[in-house]
Formats: C-alpha cells, sequence, structure tokens
C-alpha cells in the first residue's frame, strides 16, 4: 500500500434492498490530487459519497479514507476529512468568527489553536469587516468561500466538496477554484462534485458515474481523447445519456429514477 | 407585448432586492433572465405572478395589470416556482387532477399539451410526488404549470442543481412549448443556457446589467479575449494575476481567458514572461467572448 494514496476504493458497494444504488466501484485518489466526481442526478454519487465520508455502511468492497477503514474506523474518518456542501454551510444566526470557532471547538482543537485559526482564516478571506456580522447577512459567494475556509479549519488531509459552487456568481465560482488549486497546492486532496461542466476542466482527474458504476476515470484531457469530443459537457452527453450495457431493465431501471435523487 | 415591467423596484427592509427594472417580453417568446442567486430574479417572478406587490412601476403580464387584473393573470400564467411546491402527499395523478380543478379544466382536455412530458412519470402516476426524484418532480410541476393551457409560462431556476444531459433535455422541452405559441420566461444561474433564449436579461444585485439577443451581448464584448494554457494551471493563473499588465485573469475549463490593459498587446511578451516565471508548454490563442465573459465584464 502506497502511503501518498489518501483514498483507496475497491468493489464498493450500496444496495438499498433489492436496489443496487452503487455498483462496486473501484478508484484511487492521490495526495494534493483535485478529483472530480461528476454523474447524472441519481447516478450515485451521494450514496457513494456518503460511505466515504463515514456516514453511511457499504453493503460490500472496501474502502480506506485518509487511512482509516469505512467499515470499522469510520469515526475516525470523520475527524481527518473536511465536508462542505451547497446545502448545508454555516449557521445563519452565528457570527462569521462564532462559526469559525463553533467548528474549531467541534474538531477539538484547543483554544489557542482556535484563535489562531479563525484570525487566519477571516483575515485571508479579508472578511475582517464583518466578522462579527451574522453569517445569514452575508451574501451566498461569500458564506460559500467561508464554509469552505471553515471545513479546513483542523487541517485534513481531504476535503469533500458537494456541490460547492451552485447558484454562485460566475466571478465567485472562480474565486473559489483558486482557493481549491491552493488548497490542493499545499497537499490537501480536494474531492469534489459539480453541475458545471467547465469546472470539471479544472480538476486532475476527473471519474465519471453511470447508474451506480464508474463509467469513466482518467484527466480531462485524456477523457476528451477517448470520447473524441471537444469539452467535458459533450464527454458527458455521451456517457450518461448511452444506456449502459449493465443498466438493469425494466423494473430495477424504474426504480432507479423512482428513488434516487 | 407579452410581458411589459416598466421601472419596476422592491425593497426588503434594507435590502433593495430590485432596482428599476424595465423590459418587454414579445408574445411567443423565450426570455431569459440570467443571474446568480440573489439577483432579484425570485423577486421578479413573484410581482409578475401576483404573489408580491413591487413598491414602485408598472408591470402587465399578457395585457392585464399585475395589481388590478390580478385574478385575470392568474387565470392565464403557468408558474413553477424554484421550490418544488407541489402536494407531497398527493400522487403524481392527484397533483395533476388538482391543478386542472382549480383551473376549471380537466386533464384529458388540454392533455395534448402535456402529453410528451407527462408519458415519462404516467408508469408513477400512483407515486405520492413527495417519493419522486428530482427529475420527475420537475416534470410533474412542468405539467401541472401547462395543465390550463397558459399563454404565459414563468419558469423560475427550473434547471438548478440538474445535471448536464436532464437539463438538455429540460431546453428541448421548453422548446417545443414555444413551438406551441406560449410565452416564457425562464430564470437560470447557468450562463451557458442562455445562448438557448431568443433574448436574455443578465441581472445582478436587483439590476439589469444587459437585455439583447446572445449574440449581440457577446458581441458588446469590449476586448480581444485570449485562450491560455499551460502545464501548471494553478501557476499559470498565479502568474497572471501578478503580470502588471492584465486586465481580467479568469479561469475557463482548460483555459485561463485573458484580457490585456493595453492597446498594443503582444502575445509574445506574455509568453515570455510566462516562461521566466518557468511555466512550459505556453499555449495563447485569441477566442470570442462567451455570455460569462460578458457577464463577469458588466459586474466587474
Amino acid at each position: 500500500m502506497k502511503n501518498n494514496k489518501v483514498i483507496q476504493v475497491e468493489g464498493l458497494t450500496k444496495m438499498f434492498g433489492d436496489f443496487t444504488a452503487v455498483n462496486a466501484i473501484t478508484f484511487d485518489v492521490e495526495k494534493g490530487e483535485i478529483f472530480g466526481f461528476l454523474g447524472a442526478n441519481g447516478a450515485g454519487k451521494t450514496t457513494a459519497m456518503k460511505m466515504l465520508i463515514g456516514i453511511s455502511n457499504p453493503t460490500a468492497g472496501k474502502a480506506s479514507v485518509a487511512g482509516f477503514d469505512v467499515f470499522t474506523n469510520a469515526e475516525d474518518i470523520k475527524k481527518n476529512i473536511g465536508y462542505m456542501s451547497q446545502k448545508f454551510a454555516l449557521y445563519d444566526d452565528l457570527t462569521v468568527k462564532e462559526n469559525s470557532m463553533f467548528f474549531g471547538g467541534i474538531y477539538g482543537l484547543s483554544r489557542k489553536r482556535i484563535k489562531e485559526k479563525s484570525d487566519a482564516l477571516i483575515e485571508e478571506l479579508g472578511l475582517e469587516k464583518v466578522a462579527s456580522k451574522l453569517v445569514g447577512a452575508l451574501p451566498l459567494g461569500w458564506k460559500q468561500k467561508l464554509s469552505f475556509s471553515v471545513s479546513l479549519i483542523h487541517d485534513p488531509k481531504i476535503v469533500f466538496l458537494d456541490e460547492p459552487t451552485g447558484g454562485v456568481d460566475p466571478i465567485t465560482r472562480r474565486q473559489f477554484w483558486e482557493m481549491i488549486y491552493k488548497t490542493a497546492n499545499q497537499g490537501t486532496t480536494v474531492f469534489v462534485t459539480t453541475h458545471y461542466m467547465d469546472e470539471a476542466e479544472y480538476c486532475d482527474r476527473v471519474s465519471i458515474m453511470v447508474n451506480g458504476k464508474i463509467e469513466a476515470l482518467d484527466t480531462p484531457k485524456n477523457l476528451k481523447e477517448q470520447f473524441k469530443v471537444a469539452n467535458m459537457n459533450d464527454v458527458f452527453l455521451k456517457l450518461a445519456r448511452s444506456p449502459s450495457p449493465a443498466l438493469p431493465k425494466g423494473k430495477g431501471a424504474e426504480r432507479k429514477n423512482t428513488f434516487q435523487n | 407585448m407579452s410581458i411589459t415591467v416598466s421601472n419596476i423596484s422592491k425593497s426588503y427592509k434594507k435590502v433593495k432586492a430590485l432596482q428599476n427594472i424595465s423590459f418587454e417580453v414579445k408574445e411567443g417568446e423565450l426570455f431569459g433572465l440570467i443571474g446568480p442567486d440573489g439577483a432579484g430574479k425570485t423577486t421578479l417572478f413573484r410581482i409578475l405572478t401576483t404573489l408580491l406587490i413591487a413598491d414602485k412601476g408598472i408591470a402587465t403580464v399578457a395585457g392585464f395589470d399585475v395589481v388590478a387584473d390580478y385574478k385575470k393573470i392568474r387565470n392565464s400564467v403557468g408558474y413553477m416556482p424554484g421550490k418544488f411546491s407541489l402536494y407531497q402527499d398527493l400522487t403524481v395523478e392527484e397533483n395533476l387532477n388538482f391543478f386542472a380543478t382549480i383551473f376549471g379544466t380537466t386533464i384529458e382536455q388540454n392533455y395534448e399539451l402535456i402529453r410528451e412530458i407527462y408519458v415519462q412519470i404516467e408508469p408513477f402516476k400512483n407515486r405520492r410526488a413527495g417519493k419522486l426524484s428530482g427529475g420527475m418532480k420537475q416534470k410533474l410541476a412542468l405539467c401541472c404549470a401547462l395543465i390550463h393551457k397558459p399563454k404565459v409560462l414563468f419558469l423560475d431556476e427550473p434547471t438548478t442543481g440538474v445535471d448536464p444531459v436532464s437539463r438538455k433535455e429540460f431546453w428541448e422541452m421548453l422548446k417545443r412549448l414555444q413551438q406551441k405559441g406560449i410565452t416564457i420566461l425562464v430564470s437560470t444561474p447557468y450562463m451557458d443556457e442562455a445562448t438557448l433564449c431568443d433574448r436574455i436579461a443578465l441581472i445582478q444585485d436587483g439590476e439589469i446589467l444587459e437585455i439583447d439577443t446572445p449574440e449581440a451581448i457577446v458581441k458588446h464584448f469590449p476586448k480581444q479575449l485570449y485562450n491560455i494554457r499551460a502545464t501548471n494551471m494553478y501557476q499559470l493563473i498565479n502568474s497572471l494575476n501578478a503580470y502588471e499588465f492584465n486586465y481580467s485573469v479568469y479561469p475557463f475549463g482548460e483555459f485561463v481567458h485573458y484580457t490585456d490593459s493595453r492597446i498594443d498587446f503582444k502575445p509574445k511578451e506574455l509568453k515570455v514572461y510566462l516562461e521566466s516565471k518557468n511555466l512550459s508548454n505556453i499555449e495563447i490563442k485569441k477566442t470570442k467572448a462567451t455570455i460569462e465573459d460578458t457577464f463577469m465584464e458588466l459586474a466587474k
């Protein structure tokens, strides 16, 4: 086992009753890599991500995240990763500073470290003037940038970002990606999902899930060559539109469409 | 004119949600409101669908005033809000029946209009709406908004959070509805969808930045834009940001979109500079601006 692999997944599977949401996926993610995790709505991305962050038990397979096994050390995974989603960001009725101190506390940082970290974070984002304002009053773009910084407050080895830029204006979206580059450049692995296909191009490698399986995994450049198209949007359309040969026909396919979001 | 908006303003306490907005939508037009969250798109939709009263200004929909004739408007428009607003504990069919009934019609009467969309969810007609997937909910909501054969259709961010495949299909559906003579006002935060509209308004912080056809809007981009690529993207962005003559530097897919502040910009000079920053495989090529480039320039 090479120790520069921060995520190792082999044959990871999740079943709900007789429905296979995630079907034996296998991949590795390296230290400092920006890994794009793409797929259509209902392809199984969220289910897969839940297993990797230790909040859902896999049905079968193997996976380790930040060096911990998802079956036996789920609690350790939670301590050693950062997580940010579009839906749950921060507490709107706490101030910028209170939010960062709260999350520092949750992750068990010392008082001194919490103060250092939240001061540094506020300075880096240029939020000094609004540090004692309620987060709810901030524009969405600021919230998302703050939320990302807070998810890194305990210096995790890997950060999971679930559609971090949905609905964000185009300039802020780019500032957000500059933060992602910076984070990865400092050695933190970034695992990110997005529906913006231009963002897929920013990733070092991209996987595309179709009906519970990883149907493609490579650098954006190689994927475009492989599918003989000009951009990642076309790669996605080609893959996600063509029915997978492994897709269960009839009942299974219907269940997929019905229950998955 | 199908929709006229004239100097509409709306504030919530201190927040100016809309500031002096004016535009018109022609009959049968597919008109897009393009802007990020918080731009004021939903407020405008709520004013036009008579659910909210503006502080200032006049607006008409299908020839009726949004304040004086609000009841007539409600009968002649369909509205699909951004948030799923159907009855979660009614089935697919019950929801559709409910909306048909309150508008004094039946599913059978206007089935032709929704047929193409409804057949995709018909296999699940006995399933409760709350148990449907995102894509299915979206299709049901569209059916419910269409069941009384509206003249004008309002769609507030119908594709937000939807994957590229489903987004493409949704826009194909809209195009076909437009061919049936329905005027459509649609909002989206996805700039690439702007090119699918007849005309668009770019909106940010309650103000309209520009209104025109997508083709005309990109022509207004004031500078020559360049695609730049090099081996290390992060280093490339940092180096360009540090370059004293840059005017704008935005990552854009596999390239960085760059404009220079000088009129006599020579790409070769920039290449030399980037090489001095230890970047390799540098490529600098002219490219055309997109709606997103124009939006960022206007919002700067």
